[in-house]
Order: structure tokens, then C-alpha cells, then sequence
């Protein structure tokens, strides 16, 4: 499980580290989503992997903490999928906007030789 | 009244009034100056009616906790030392008041004016009566903030910007030196507390660390008192509208470096430390402002080096050590804050109403303005040291103790004759000052007819002439008590015999006077065309701190566009590799020094499924096939890119994780909207045709760019091995999930962590989001679209065209039917995902679920009725208000955690309880939902906003374009 996962975020990171370094911007974009995958994915894996064991509390009482998954990465996942979201969209406007202003969707605002 | 409301009064009203003035209309010259008017007086008469429990000896006090756990209180203290500052900062302040009524110009945005000076001295008044070190210099640095402001008020010319900036990048400066400063010396003393400082001067003199405290201090005090050689700020502040240089540059705030000085004099002075640095500076000062002030010919460039001077001479009778040199400059300041900022009006009333400051163009002005001649004369005869006028009093103290330190010490022999030149200089400057400005013969080619100021312009200037004259004559029993009364504050037991009496007989400080006025005046007769005809000042013209500071602010430019050469490229897919390979740099270091981190003790590693296994075959190749199809068949990644998406959803499936699943799948759909709303605004892309040679760099940079893809990928995927095989114990864990329901009243325990554990961070996060939506918006708003994007869609002009070939229908008829089911299918989905969403919501706290998956569930319902039907018709249905929501939301969120307060618990505390209600049973309520439903609120609004924002930009008007086909041929040509 730990060696495929592993394996997983290192093609996702691989493939988002690719399109960052590629010319067009909406490539960038599509690694930075990539990338944003392969970090969450990462931050979870912190808390090791563990099936069957959601941080959800069950039964009154005394609460034995090696039932759950580590609740800590999970939660602050949570927010960084919301924000990679927000990410996404600003990058995408800004994208935008700049090809509308210097009509070039390359990362520098012109075609390379001009 | 309470003591407690009138030393609350002179400290807040100018900060309320500031606040009030902002909001009046940038014409009300008279209602703005009411107020400042009304502030300043109000605190007058509440500093009058606290002198009595003032001269009682002890200090006022009233504090409370500011920063409990370091310590740090806000505390206000009044005492003989503080009264007599905070006095002058309000009166002055009232007469300064009322002469910029006069002074400003009905044209400028004069509330704004007021606004900073009420503000200036709401905050010096702040540091003059501040019971704590810290509390201190963050006013000292509120000062020189609002003084970069006042000089920078005419902010159309370049000479008042710069000369803000010069002050601001000193004095703010030193005041972070200060602030370092009074850090070791509340460490040394175990305290901020100024009456524990003031208690342990012993401990402080024999710490190791005093040298360090004082030259940290001393920097804070010295650059903001102008002193030699941080004077340069000070002529260049003079772009400032008069009033402020009367009230800032001349009376208070550069009186704050000596303020400080004599404040902590009884802990710090008395060491050869002490002795060497400040006399040194002192003197060093007093005659280097003295003679620049002999040739300077600008009315108020003279009146700033006279006050670099006088503050020197403040500044080194602080510097002897000596208790009656303490009292001398005391003494001093006051006297020269009075003539000083009497000086400056008058400066700025001979500027207001003849046009010019330049003392050559200047001339027997004494025929047009009586009055003002008469009180500028007096109040220069005080400056130059004339018997009967206040500063005669102080200046005989002070030759007085040049006499007194003759003995014992280095400096010493020269100290009385340094005295007396540095007093003949400043007979010379200010005769030099009266007699171009209104002797003579009356002037010609002035800008303005001279005449008298109106009545009340004056009048500030009367009644600082007077006090000159009432002190000078009468001391004992004008300024005597108050002074007794800060001396005391500040020597405590030691007060030496002093006496304020006009005449001690015949000695040598009167034999010393006498040579000064003689010698000034006679030097004046002889050099004074010679000086008037001199463009800059003999012998030390060539020194000019101003270049210095010039030079050292373009090496710091240069220096950073050096940097900026060296390590910039101009291409940014160069600078991403640059900061992609730092950062594989900075892992590789990491990982090197403290190793992989791989376990000792045994890995524990679960054997992968067959599932799991074929599940991340598929994750892998969708994101290796977005990697290849991004740049041509951008439709084709965003499919593949959502792949990855579900399969990292799946994976926090498999993993425990059903919040993570919940929230990346309900946002993988929104941004696959984004996306696909994003596309149409982008170039259609063929393949380019490049030259051989074009192609054989383009393969190289892709191999290389591949191979730091691959290390980078494979470090990754090392390093999570490495994390992931390591058995877990995690004591936050332990921690959260032990408390989560005992404390937040919460089953789902990353639910009680993000609304009531970590809700400050999420407070911040959604502050994030709604800031990035806001952007967006912003963004749109003037969103013009490339060229050739502007036409139809290549699907619309198919529709059009085919309506176009069928006779029995119109162009635009297909449009409407396009999807038609599906169309159904959505609008009615409506209602139940929204009660989704109220699901999602309201099981969040016990179960998956939460603020953040329900608004973005909520979103989709609204963006999925768009997609449907299209803005205008959502638009006329349904009340969309984004702005409102992440604004209702923002605010719900902050105040639900403010509310807590009025319970006495920190920020964002959550309250709960189980409640029986009937039918329904035992139910959980916890305050901490009203944050989740702000924080549900935001989302919705900033994901709407951010959606709804692009979506719109397909209403507008098509233009026609020519088609792609056409281009290509033309670019085929060019090879």
C-alpha cells in the first residue's frame, strides 16, 4: 500500500513538476493542480495509512485513540483542497486577463522570438 | 472626575477627533479645526486639573494588561516630568491649531491635515505619559509615522516626499533601535515597568549589558533629537507646512530623543559611557547647528539649524551627568519650545504674506507688519539670550554648569570657551534674522504686498511672546512650581538648590553672556554682507550629511539591482527551474544532514491490494496523460487532470479519510467547471512549425526539463516512503481525539478541529478565499478578451449555420434546444442538492460532512442551473449576490468567535450543550455552528463569485474574426 501510494504521489509530482516548467500557461496550470494533488496526498500520508478507522468518534466514554486515523493531517487538508481550488481559479483569471492584454498565452506575455 | 477619565481624555480625544476628522468633507476647514481645537483644549484642562495630584509627588497611574504574557501592560502614567511634555504637546497643539486655521489654504484637504495632527498628538502624548518601556516605542514610532505624513502633506512636490522619507527612514530607525534598546533593558531589570526601571539603577549600571542597552537607546534618542551627525533630516523636513514645523520639528517631537534622555537620566547618565557619547554629541551639535544656522538663507532652513543648536545644547548639558545640568535642560526645553515655535509662525506668517522665505529678498519689513516685527523680535532676543526674556534664564544655567565642569574631566578647559562661542553664534544668527527680515529698506519685488496677519493668526504668536516675557521676568512664580515639580519627578531626593532668580550678581556666565551679545552683534556688522553673499556655510559646507544618506540609499538600490542581475533571468521558465532546483537543493541538503529518516526500529508496510494498485495505474496515467496533452488538446488534460482528482479522492476513501473524499470531490467537479468556462478564452493551438535548429533546442530543454521532473518525482516518492513506514504515535493525535468531544462536543473530529481547535487558522483561510474571490471579480470587471477569441464558438457557428440551411427555421432556434432532458434533469436537481448541501451541513459536527463540503455543494446547485439555462435566466430567478455572502459570511464567522468574549473566554471559544427538544429528541448545540455557517456562507459566495464572474464573460456581444485557418497559412509562409 505504502510503496504503490508512494510510487503515486511521485508520478504526480513528476508529471506537475513537467508542466510548471512548460511554456504555456495553461500547462502551468494543469501541474499546479497536479502538484496540489501530489502535496495533499503527501500531507495525508503523514498520518500513515490505516483502512476502516475514520476520525469519527463512536460509543459513549472513554475514547481509545489508536481506533482512529490521525484526524491532524486530514483537517488541515481540508482547508488546502479549498484553497488549491481558489489557487486554481485566480491562476486561470490571471491567465486570462494576461493573454487579453498581451494577446500571447505563453508564461512570459510573448511568443518566444518576438 | 475620576483620575483615571482625565488621564484617559488628553491621550484619546486627539486619537477620536483624528478618527472624526477623516469623515469630514475635504472643504471643512473650520470644522475640522473645531475639533482639533476642542481636543487639544479638553486635554489642557484635564492635565490642569490633574497638576495637584501631580505636585503631590506621586505618580498617576492607570494601566491595563496589553500583552499579559510578555509581560508588556498599557499603562499611562503622569508624573511632574510627564505633565510638563504632555502640557506643552497640548497647549502648544491648541495655539498650533488655531494659527493652521489661518495658515492652510482653504484649497488644500485641510480635515486631512488636522486629521494627522490630532493624530500626532494623540500619540506623543501617548509616549510622554507611557508607564511601559514597549508601550513607549511603539509610540515614539506612531510619531514618526505621522510626522513622515505631515511633511509629506504636499505630497505634488517632490521636495516634501523625499524630505518625508529622509525623516521616516531616520527616525523610524532609531526608533527600532530603541525598541531593541528598552528589550535588553527590560531584560537586565526583569520588567518594562518604568517605575521598576526607574527603581533599579544600580542593576542596570553594573550589567554587562548596559553598554549595549545604551548605545541602542542613545541611537533612538539621538537620530529623532536631530542630533550631529543624524541632523540632516531636520532642515529637509522644513518642506513641511509651517504649522507642523512649529509644532514637530521645533516644540515636541524632536524634543522626544531629549524627552527620552532625561527620562531615563537617573538609570543611564553618570558613567564615562554616558559622558563620552552624549556631551560629545551635545557639543558636537550645538556648535555645528549653531554655525550652519549663521548661514543659512531660507527664513525657516535658519530656524532648523537654530533648533539643531539648542537641542544640542539640551542634549550636553544631559550629557554632564550633573544633577543642576538636569535642571538646566529641563529648563531649556521649555524655554525653547516657547520663542522656538513662536519663531516658526512668525516665519510662516512673513512666508503667508509677502510670498518669499528667502532672507535676501527680505527687507525692513517693519514698516508693513508693526506687530509681527515686534513679537519676532522679542521672541529672537529670547533665543539669542537677552536678560529678561526666558532664555537668558536657562543659558546662564547653562554656562553656569560649562563653568562647573571645568575640573576633573577631558573636554574640559574647552567646554567654557565652547559654551560661550556656541552663544555668540546664536546672537549672530538671530540678529542676522531680524535685521535681513525687517530692518533696512523697504523690500521690493516681493511675490505678495506685505500687510499684517488676520487678528487670530496672530494671536498664538502673542501668547507664546508673552509667556517668553512673563518667565523672563517673573520666573519664580510662573514656570517655577511646574519645574520643581518634574525635576523632582526626575531626580527624586537629589534635587540640587537651584534659583531661578534674574540676578546673581556679577560672575563669570554674566561676563560670558556679555561677550556673546557684544561679540555677536559686532560680528554681524563686520561679516554680515560677506555671510549674506556665502552659498553655503565656511569650513564645514563641504560636510553634508544629506549626501552621505543619498549616497548610502543608492548603494542599497544598486546593491539590490545587482542582485537582481545575477540571479534573475528575464524568461520565467528559467526562473521556475531556478526556484524547482533550489528547492530540490534545499530537500537534498535537508535529507543529507538528518538522513531519510527511514525507521530503526522495524518498517511497517502493508501488503498493496490488487485494487489499490490498479485504482493508481489509472491515477498515474491520467497524470502522465495531462502532462502530454496539456499544451494541444487542453479539453483532453482537464478530463485527465479530474482523473487524478477522483483517484486521490478514492485513495482518502481507502484511507480513513471520508471528509478529504467528500470535499475533493465536491470541488474536483467545480474546478472541472472552472476549466471548462476557462477554455473558450484560449488560443486555438496547432502544432508549431519550427526550424530545425528551434527544434533541437526545444527537444534539449525538454529532456532536461524531464530529468529534474524525474528526480523530483522519484525524492517525493522517497521521502513519503520513508514518512509513511514509519510506525505512528502521534501525541497531537492522542490529544485532539481524546478532547474533541469532551471539549468541542464533536463525533467528526477533524470537523471539531477546523470549527473550534484550529478556528482562528480557518478564520484565516476563509479570509483567503474571499479575498482570492474578490480578486477574481476585480479581475473580470475590465476583462478584455484576446482578439481572437472574440468570435463565435466554432459549436455556435455550426448551430447558426444549420439553422441558417433550414427554411422553416431562424438563427438561434437550436441553442434553446440543445440539451433539452438534461436541461429538465438540472433545474430540477435544484432543491435536492441543496438539501444536500443542509445535509451535508447540519450532520457536519458528528459526521463527514461540514461548512466547507456544504457550500461548495451549494455552489454546484447554482452553477448547475447556469449551465442549464444560462446567467440571465438564473439571474431573473434566483437572487444571486455573491459580494454579499462572502462579506455576511466573513462577518458571521468573526463575530461568532468575537462573541466569546462577552463570556470572558478567549477568541472563538465554542460553546455546547445536549438539549432535549420535544419530538426531536436529545440534540447537540454548539456555538461553533455559527461559525461553520459562516464559514459555509463564504464559500459558497467566493466559489459562486469566482464561477459565475467567467461565466459571465460569455454574454458578451461576438465579434467576427478572421478564421484560424487563414493564420496558419500566414505563419507557414514566415519559414
Amino acid at each position: 500500500m505504502e510503496l504503490v501510494l508512494a510510487l503515486g504521489i511521485g508520478v504526480l509530482t513528476a508529471a506537475g513538476v513537467w508542466l510548471l516548467l512548460r511554456p504555456r500557461t495553461f500547462q502551468v496550470i494543469i501541474g499546479l493542480s497536479l502538484l496540489g494533488y501530489a502535496v495533499n496526498l503527501f500531507i495525508f500520508a503523514m498520518g500513515r495509512l490505516r483502512s476502516g478507522s475514520p476520525p469519527v468518534l463512536r460509543g459513549e466514554g472513554h475514547v481509545d485513540p489508536a481506533a482512529y486515523a490521525d484526524p491532524v493531517p486530514q483537517a488541515l487538508v481540508l482547508t488546502a483542497i479549498v484553497i488549491s481550488f481558489a489557487l486554481t481559479a485566480l491562476f486561470l483569471v490571471v491567465l486570462l486577463t494576461s493573454r487579453g492584454i498581451t494577446g500571447s498565452d505563453h508564461i512570459d506575455g510573448r511568443e518566444p522570438g518576438e | 472626575m475620576p483620575h483615571m477619565v482625565l488621564l484617559l481624555i488628553p491621550f484619546g480625544a486627539p486619537f477620536v477627533a483624528a478618527l472624526m476628522a477623516i469623515f469630514l468633507p475635504s472643504r471643512a476647514r473650520n470644522a475640522a479645526a473645531g475639533l482639533a481645537w476642542s481636543a487639544s483644549l479638553a486635554g489642557v484642562i484635564c492635565l490642569i486639573a490633574l497638576f495637584p495630584a501631580v505636585a503631590g509627588g506621586e505618580p498617576v497611574r492607570w494601566s491595563v494588561p496589553w500583552l499579559p504574557t510578555l509581560g508588556v501592560n498599557f499603562t499611562l502614567r503622569l508624573d511632574g516630568l510627564a505633565w510638563l511634555f504632555a502640557f506643552m504637546v497640548q497647549g502648544i497643539g491648541a495655539l498650533v491649531v488655531l494659527y493652521a486655521r489661518y495658515y492652510m489654504s482653504a484649497d488644500d484637504p485641510v480635515p486631512r491635515f488636522f486629521a494627522f495632527l490630532l493624530a500626532f498628538m494623540g500619540a506623543m502624548t501617548g509616549m510622554v505619559m507611557a508607564g511601559d518601556l514597549i508601550q513607549l516605542a511603539a509610540f515614539w514610532e506612531l510619531t514618526s509615522l505621522f510626522s513622515f505624513l505631515l511633511i509629506g502633506y504636499w505630497h505634488h512636490s517632490a521636495a516634501a516626499r523625499d524630505g518625508a522619507r529622509m525623516a521616516l527612514t531616520v527616525t523610524a530607525a532609531g526608533g527600532l533601535c530603541l525598541l531593541a534598546g528598552v528589550v535588553v533593558l527590560g531584560r537586565i531589570v526583569g520588567s518594562f515597568d518604568l517605575d521598576v526601571v526607574l527603581a533599579s539603577g544600580d542593576v542596570i549600571k553594573n550589567s554587562p549589558w548596559y553598554l549595549t542597552a545604551l548605545i541602542l537607546i542613545l541611537a533612538g534618542a539621538l537620530t529623532k533629537s536631530a542630533q550631529f551627525p543624524f541632523h540632516f533630516w531636520l532642515p529637509r523636513a522644513m518642506a513641511a507646512p509651517t504649522p507642523v514645523s512649529a509644532y514637530l520639528h521645533s516644540a515636541t517631537m524632536v524634543k522626544a530623543g531629549v524627552f527620552l534622555l532625561i527620562r531615563l537620566w537617573p538609570v543611564l547618565a553618570g558613567t564615562d559611557a554616558w559622558y563620552v557619547i552624549v556631551s560629545t554629541a551635545g557639543m558636537a551639535t550645538l556648535l555645528f547647528g549653531a554655525w550652519s544656522a549663521v548661514f543659512q538663507n531660507d527664513l525657516k532652513g535658519l530656524l532648523a539649524y537654530s533648533t539643531i543648536s539648542h537641542l544640542g545644547l539640551i542634549t550636553l548639558l544631559l550629557g554632564l551627568g550633573s544633577p543642576l545640568a538636569a535642571v538646566a535642560a529641563i529648563f531649556h526645553t521649555v524655554n525653547h519650545a516657547t520663542f522656538k515655535a513662536s519663531l516658526f509662525m512668525a516665519a510662516g506668517v512673513i512666508d503667508h504674506e509677502t510670498g518669499t522665505r528667502d532672507m535676501r529678498k527680505l527687507s525692513g519689513l517693519r514698516q508693513a507688519m508693526p506687530v509681527t516685527a515686534a513679537l519676532a523680535i522679542v521672541a529672537a532676543a529670547a533665543m539669542a539670550g537677552v536678560p529678561l526674556l526666558n532664555g537668558f534664564l536657562s543659558k546662564e544655567m547653562f554656562l553656569a554648569e560649562a563653568i562647573a565642569h571645568t575640573g576633573g574631566r577631558h573636554l574640559n578647559l574647552a567646554l567654557p570657551v565652547l559654551a560661550t562661542v556656541a552663544s555668540l553664534l546664536s546672537v549672530l544668527y538671530s540678529v542676522r534674522f531680524i535685521h535681513q527680515t525687517f530692518f533696512g529698506p523697504p523690500p521690493v519685488d516681493l511675490p505678495k504686498e506685505p500687510h499684517e496677519p488676520p487678528r487670530w493668526m496672530r494671536f498664538p504668536i502673542e501668547v507664546l511672546v508673552g509667556l517668553c516675557i512673563l518667565v523672563g521676568v517673573l520666573p519664580a512664580i510662573t514656570i517655577g512650581p511646574v519645574l520643581a515639580v518634574a525635576v523632582r519627578s526626575v531626580l527624586g531626593e537629589d534635587v540640587p538648590y537651584y534659583s531661578l532668580a534674574l540676578w546673581h550678581g556679577f560672575n563669570l556666565p554674566l561676563l560670558m553672556s556679555a561677550i556673546a551679545l557684544i561679540g555677536g552683534v559686532a560680528a554681524y556688522k563686520l561679516l554680515g554682507p560677506r555671510i549674506n553673499r556665502s552659498h553655503r556655510p565656511w569650513l564645514v559646507g563641504r560636510f553634508n550629511g544629506a549626501r552621505a544618506y543619498d549616497r548610502v540609499m543608492r548603494a542599497f538600490k544598486g546593491g539590490a539591482e545587482w542582485i537582481v542581475r545575477r540571479l534573475g533571468a528575464s524568461r520565467q521558465q528559467a526562473r521556475l527551474r531556478a526556484v524547482i532546483l533550489t528547492c530540490m537543493l534545499a530537500a537534498v541538503l535537508a535529507s543529507g544532514l538528518a538522513g531519510l529518516g527511514f525507521s530503526e526500529v522495524g518498517m511497517t508496510i502493508q501488503r498493496p491490494g490488487l485494487g489499490f494498485t490498479l485504482l493508481w495505474i489509472i491515477g498515474a496515467s491520467c497524470a502522465l496523460g495531462a502532462a502530454w496533452q496539456a499544451k494541444y488538446h487542453r479539453l483532453a488534460a482537464v478530463v485527465l487532470v479530474g482523473g487524478a482528482g477522483l483517484v486521490s479522492c478514492l485513495t482518502f476513501v481507502w484511507f480513513s479519510a471520508p471528509d478529504l473524499a467528500t470535499t475533493q470531490m465536491l470541488v474536483e467537479i467545480v474546478t472541472t467547471v472552472l476549466l471548462l468556462l476557462g477554455l473558450r478564452w484560449l488560443p486555438k493551438r496547432l502544432p508549431d512549425l519550427a526550424s530545425p535548429q528551434q527544434e533541437a533546442k526545444a527537444r534539449r530543454r525538454r529532456l532536461a526539463d524531464m530529468a529534474i521532473a524525474v528526480a523530483a518525482g522519484a525524492g517525493v516518492a522517497l521521502i513519503a516512503f520513508a514518512v509513511m513506514t514509519r510506525p505512528a504515535d502521534s501525541p497531537l493525535a492522542r490529544y485532539f481525539l481524546d478532547h474533541a468531544y469532551s471539549e468541542g462536543g464533536g463525533r467528526n473530529v477533524v470537523n471539531v478541529l477546523l470549527v473550534d481547535f484550529r478556528a482562528f487558522d480557518t478564520l484565516g483561510e476563509i479570509t483567503v478565499l474571499g479575498i482570492v474571490g474578490l480578486t477574481i471579480w476585480a479581475l473580470l470587471r475590465r476583462f478584455r478578451p484576446a482578439a481572437d477569441s472574440l468570435g463565435d464558438t466554432v459549436q455556435k457557428q455550426d448551430q447558426d449555420d444549420s439553422d441558417d440551411r433550414h427554411k422553416d427555421r431562424s438563427v438561434g432556434d437550436t441553442l434553446p434546444e440543445t440539451m433539452l432532458i438534461p436541461r429538465v434533469v438540472m433545474r430540477w436537481l435544484f432543491p435536492f442538492i441543496v438539501l444536500l448541501a443542509v445535509h451535508l451541513f447540519l450532520r457536519g459536527h458528528d459526521l463527514p460532512g461540514g461548512g466547507f463540503a456544504a457550500g461548495v455543494t451549494l455552489s454546484i446547485a447554482f452553477i448547475l442551473q447556469y449551465m442549464a439555462s444560462g446567467a440571465r435566466w438564473v439571474e431573473e430567478r434566483l437572487e444571486i449576490r455573491p459580494l454579499v455572502w462572502i462579506g455576511g459570511g466573513l462577518l458571521i464567522a468573526a463575530l461568532s468567535g468575537v462573541a466569546s468574549w462577552l463570556f470572558g473566554y478567549p477568541l472563538l471559544t465554542s460553546w455546547f450543550r445536549y438539549v432535549d427538544l420535544p419530538l426531536i429528541g436529545k440534540t447537540p448545540l454548539a456555538s461553533a455552528v455559527v461559525f461553520d455557517a459562516g464559514v459555509a456562507l463564504l464559500v459558497v459566495g467566493a466559489t459562486v463569485l469566482m464561477l459565475v464572474a467567467i461565466a459571465h464573460q460569455s454574454l458578451r456581444k461576438s465579434r467576427p474574426v478572421a478564421p484560424i485557418a487563414a493564420k496558419v497559412a500566414a505563419k507557414e509562409e514566415t519559414f
